[in-house]
């Protein structure tokens, strides 16, 4: 049976009590707006590219717990990937919250996936996990340089 | 009849509840007795969805093993015999609501068609450019997005009335509102949100007062209250079936004959015509004009049954019951320390909206269900009324008459939980 602490863990609520780069960047060159229709979960993604790497990143917006931490240690993670480091990233994400595969924490910066494991339990909220990642991906995506948002 | 009021009198409501017996009324709904995580189930979702009784699940069952065939064609026993139950099936629905004649009843599929029928056919013809519709803030999704079609269609402005914070209509926001360039008022009867039940009867006389008609979204009041649309003098009235204990799938538009019957057919199809030509079609009368195709026809036989048992119970007896489990469940979770309610009118049914401090609404429902505990978590397909009240969404507790005083005390204790969890 899926245990709720194996959900909500000590990581997962601490991003989500403070969570970091939570804030409109100044100067982002990228923005996209990520929703979740069904539950009305909306969040931001700023970032700040600069050949073809995440220089700066922030997020503003409001969610569940998941939704939150899964934003505030997404943007610890990706600033200073490039592009194609921050979308395999996201693979390896959801591979975990779908339990289609482990973190492989063979790197220190996953271990903090690490606290979404229980994610995959309930399924119902893997697309809180994911949302700030699908749109990091929109903002990665963006054609043209997206204007600043209010 | 079973006549009821909106509001039960104080000495009614306490010599009630002991005459109702809700141990009796929940072996009437086998699904209620199941396990969900290990826990016993607590549903307190019915605003989203209501759970059947047997006699509902064996109408259509029945239907499908004895009677099924389609209605208004055949000439065999079978198609006769559907047809019916069909029919007999609206007019429990024009007793039920009071209405004049059962033509006024036009099966749709739900609530969300039958606010659609009205504006596609009634809107269309009589909306032109600068002409105004008035909703409210509080209106679900369903009551707001068809008009908005309509008005970006025909280049019609939608206003809007406003609500205190307790979740009740402004009127006299809305007798400002209200003018000669109003064409159509459509105003929810029961908040799904917040529960607070609108004064609809003084709404459509004022609407009235400018020959404006109105059509009242009765999907969570018809649950909740004994509906009177002659009493009302409301012009339409709608509700979904699958939210009054009856099958998903089919609904109700109420709309008074005169109206009907000026109104073009929003679909065309089967059974609404009376002859057709390549060169011209004319079109059935009331109800059939608007029920092209075939029908849900085990849904509204389903619909029938629902009705029935509502009324064997008795509407004031749940009303009452309603009211005693509010005023219990609201006193009980508003003493938890940082839980807020949303929606406090004065005359509420039995939707109990709330958020809690720091916690995501998302993350209540998750930690509830652990509990066995069924709740809606979320915007209830009404964001502009979460923006009303600045909050991204509620975790609602809606109850029925077969809900208990122990599952209220289930829902606390597990809230409790979610606090300690996010402590």
């Amino acid at each position: 049976m899926p245990d709720l602490r194996e959900l909500y863990q000590e990581v997962i609520l601490d991003h989500n009590k403070s969570p970091c780069n939570f804030r409109k960047l100044e100067g982002a060159n990228r923005v996209a707006e990520g929703l979740n229709p069904l539950c009305g979960d909306r969040v931001t993604v700023y970032l700040h590219m600069e050949d073809d790497v995440i220089q700066d990143i922030g997020f503003q917006g409001s969610g569940c717990a998941i939704s939150k931490a899964a934003a505030s240690v997404m943007t610890g993670i990706v600033k200073g990937k490039s592009k194609a480091e921050a979308q395999a990233l996201f693979e390896r994400f959801r591979c975990l919250v779908t339990g289609r595969g482990s973190a492989g924490a063979d790197s220190s910066e996953l271990e903090e996936f690490d606290a979404f494991r229980g994610v995959c339990e309930f399924p119902a909220r893997v697309k809180c996990a994911t949302l700030a990642w699908h749109t990091l991906r929109e903002a990665l995506e963006a054609k043209t340089e997206a204007v600043a948002t209010e | 009849m079973n006549k009821v009021c909106d509001v039960i009198a104080p000495e009614i409501r306490q010599a009630l509840p002991d005459a109702f017996d809700v141990r009796r009324v929940r072996s009437d709904f086998p699904i209620l007795n199941q396990r969900i995580r290990g826990k016993c189930l607590v549903y307190l979702d019915s605003a989203a969805t209501s759970q059947k009784p047997q006699v509902v699940v064996d109408a259509v069952r029945r239907f499908y093993m004895e009677d099924c065939a389609n209605i208004h064609r055949g000439v065999h026993s079978l198609s006769q015999r559907a047809t019916e139950h069909y029919e007999q099936a609206r007019v429990k629905v024009q007793h039920f609501l009071h209405a004049g004649e059962s033509r006024e009843i036009v099966f749709v599929r739900g609530a969300t068609e039958g606010i659609n029928l009205v504006a596609q056919s009634y809107g269309r013809k009589h909306l032109q450019a600068g002409d105004e519709i008035i909703i409210s803030t509080m209106e679900h999704h369903s009551n707001i997005v068809p008009w908005q079609m309509l008005c970006e269609e025909k280049d019609a402005v939608l206003r809007v009335v406003p609500i205190n914070d307790k979740g009740e209509l402004l009127i006299e926001e809305y007798e400002k509102l209200l003018g000669p360039r109003t064409r159509f008022v459509s105003l929810v009867h029961v908040s799904n949100a917040l529960g607070t039940i609108n004064p609809v009867r003084e709404i459509i006389e004022l609407a009235h007062r400018w020959n404006v008609p109105v059509l009242v979204d009765g999907a969570q009041g018809v649950p909740h209250l004994n509906v009177d649309v002659r009493e009302l003098d409301c012009d339409f009235y709608v509700f979904s079936g699958h939210k009054l204990y009856g099958p998903t799938g089919v609904g109700v538009l109420y709309g008074k004959a005169s109206l009907l019957e000026a109104m073009p057919p929003y679909q065309g199809g089967g059974d609404m015509i009376s002859s057709v030509t390549f060169e011209k079609t004319t079109y059935q009368g009331l109800p059939h004009k608007f029920e092209a195709g075939t029908p849900d026809i085990a849904g509204a036989i389903g619909l029938g049954a629902a009705i029935d048992y509502l009324c064997g119970i008795g509407q004031e007896q749940i009303a009452a019951y309603e009211r005693e489990l509010l005023a219990y469940a609201t006193e009980a979770v508003s003493a938890i320390p940082g839980l807020r309610i949303i929606g406090t009118a004065r005359t509420k049914a039995s939707v109990l909206s709330f958020v809690l401090d720091a916690v995501h609404p998302h993350d209540i429902g998750t930690i509830l269900d652990e509990e066995g505990i069924a709740i809606r978590a979320g915007h209830h397909c009404a964001m502009p009324l979460m923006q009303r009240f600045g909050v991204p969404g509620t975790a609602r507790a809606s109850l029925a008459f077969y809900n208990t005083k122990q599952e209220i005390d289930a829902l606390v204790t597990a809230l409790h939980k979610v606090k300690e969890i996010f402590r």
